[in-house]
């Protein structure tokens, strides 16, 4: 086995390898961490010379095991013995593990990242760096901190889950559900971050919205009794199926209704759109499910000219009952002026208009500027794109503001 | 693992309430301590005098100087505490959210340092 294998069988099991040690350490994350990073360090070394071992996962857990059991008897010289690690037990513990053994310990490790006690960055970090794999540089990276900052954020949540003893568990059924939307809630906006055409390393973004899907999925088979993973994970491979074709080569955002359909990626479509009728069946109406819904119809639009906007319109209806937010009554008011024309839409704009969160948003603007434009009226079209134009900061969404602006100026 | 409880509320508010929401108050506290001490997790705890009877005191220079009021002025004082036993900080926050002045104001849950030699 060469180091390159080695590095993908890192991505793809050091998660599941630490949530088992971190249980075995009785909640010490940071020392489950260290030494399973030594053991994949120690396979780096020994297996392109020696040859892989029968089985991989069996070898890593025992050389982590007897990394951990060597640390803790020079630690307990000098300090309290841990509560809840038992030496023998850790030393007694049979080499070998049933495959696919170890999903409980993924699932409490999941809850545990995202428990509602750390601060969320903190959350989306831990989750990132324990259960992903990701390294402390590549998190700085996709977040646009320094890496000491990252650093700093980490050993501080790893601390404060070991000493205020955030317990290593899945809730309850009484919390569950509160519980389970939490850890949704940072599943999504690192998918989100990755999925924004907003600057930084592409390759970083691309991982991140991948990581994020194979959560959603792990979620999906350890939780196989509840509905909502379901639907996340189809509002996320129905967006991630459209990535490659939102920006083109010379990285200018391409819209929806120009994007080239032929390029959408029809294997995840093909299982969001089979994800999105499960969800609804057995979720009913949840704000994922609709949103699922709501790619769904686009994905499945042939041309643009083809997308059910009535449909579209109707469930940001929902949407907007179970979360009047006022982006989502935006993309209301645009998918009724899709349907309705853009005079319909202009009078639903100004019915929002004073929200303060619109009044500051370059997509208000935006969206406004395009309805007059329909409609003929560059007078308006103008003043609403340059002033989206001054909200926004993003380098892609800019340039194609200009081109529209450019193109009403005429 | 012990934890304390730290309750944190308005003062001026909690002075100008009316006499019925103050024996409620009152009540309330009195049915929640009645509870925790029956399920065993009580390890202590006291309602504290209002913070305009604070002194803070600092030794420098071998001298003890003492100063009227608490260590900082802010919108929230401290108004009591509990000390608890609890399993993991889920139950400690279990608990927290019953406090009857988690309502009102906020509490401060922190885990209590553990020593060997204590």
């Amino acid at each position: 086995m060469d180091s390159a294998s080695v590095g993908e069988l890192y991505r793809r099991e050091s998660g599941a390898i630490v949530a088992r040690m971190i249980r075995a350490l009785g909640g010490d994350f940071s020392l489950a961490e260290e030494v399973v990073q030594e053991a994949f360090e120690a396979a780096l070394a020994e297996w392109p010379v020696a040859g892989a071992p029968r089985n991989e996962r069996a070898w890593l857990l025992a050389t982590a095991r007897h990394k951990a059991i060597d640390r803790l008897r020079r630690r307990t010289r000098f300090e309290a013995p841990l509560d809840g690690v038992d030496l023998e037990a850790l030393s007694a513990a049979p080499e070998d593990e049933p495959s696919g053994a170890g999903g409980d310990d993924q699932l409490r490790l999941i809850f545990t990242c995202c428990h509602p006690a750390l601060a969320l960055e903190a959350q989306v970090a831990l989750t990132l760096r324990t259960l992903c794999g990701l390294t402390t540089d590549e998190i700085a990276r996709a977040f646009f901190v320094e890496p000491k900052t990252m650093a700093q954020r980490l050993v501080r949540a790893q601390s404060k889950i070991r000493i205020a003893k955030i317990p290593y568990v899945v809730p309850g059924r009484a919390e569950l559900a509160e519980r389970l939307d939490a850890v949704m809630g940072v599943v999504y906006l690192v998918f989100n971050e990755g999925y924004a055409a907003t600057g930084g390393d592409a390759l970083v973004r691309r991982e991140l919205c991948s990581e994020a899907i194979r959560i959603g999925r792990l979620l999906e088979r350890l939780m196989p009794e509840r509905p909502e993973p379901i639907a996340l994970v189809a509002l996320m491979l129905l967006h991630d199926a459209r990535r490659d074709t939102r920006v083109d080569d010379t990285g200018n955002l391409v819209l929806l209704e120009e994007q080239d359909r032929s390029r959408w990626d029809r294997a995840e479509i093909g299982e969001g759109l089979e994800r999105v009728e499960r969800a609804l069946r057995l979720g009913g109406p949840t704000p994922y499910a609709i949103q699922a819904a709501i790619a769904a119809l686009h994905a499945q639009a042939p041309r643009s000219e083809d997308t059910d906007w009535r449909q579209i319109a109707l469930l940001y209806d929902a949407l907007a009952q179970l979360s009047p937010t006022p982006v989502v009554r935006l993309n209301r008011a645009v998918a009724v002026a899709m349907h309705e024309g853009p005079e319909r839409g202009l009078t639903l704009l100004t019915e929002i208009a004073a929200e303060p969160d619109l009044a500051s948003h370059h997509l208000f603007y935006a969206a406004r500027a395009d309805l007059s434009r329909r409609l003929g009226r560059n007078e308006s079209a103008r003043s609403d794109y340059a002033r989206a134009l001054d909200l926004c900061r993003a380098e892609p969404e800019r340039r194609y503001l200009e081109r529209r602006l450019h193109e009403v100026t005429r | 693992m012990q934890y304390i409880l730290l309750i944190y509320g308005n003062e001026a508010e909690g002075k100008s309430a009316s006499k019925e929401d103050q024996m409620r108050m009152h009540a309330e506290y009195k049915v929640f301590t009645e509870e925790l001490k029956a399920s065993g997790r009580m390890k202590g705890g006291a309602p504290l005098e209002s913070v305009s009877t604070a002194t803070t005191v600092r030794v420098k220079g071998g001298k003890t100087l003492r100063t009227d009021g608490p260590f900082a002025e802010t919108r929230e004082q401290l108004g009591g505490f509990y000390s608890v036993e609890a399993k993991d900080l889920d139950e400690a926050v279990m608990i927290a959210a019953k406090i009857p002045g988690a309502k009102t104001g906020s509490i401060e849950v922190r885990p209590i340092m553990q020593l060997p030699d204590m």
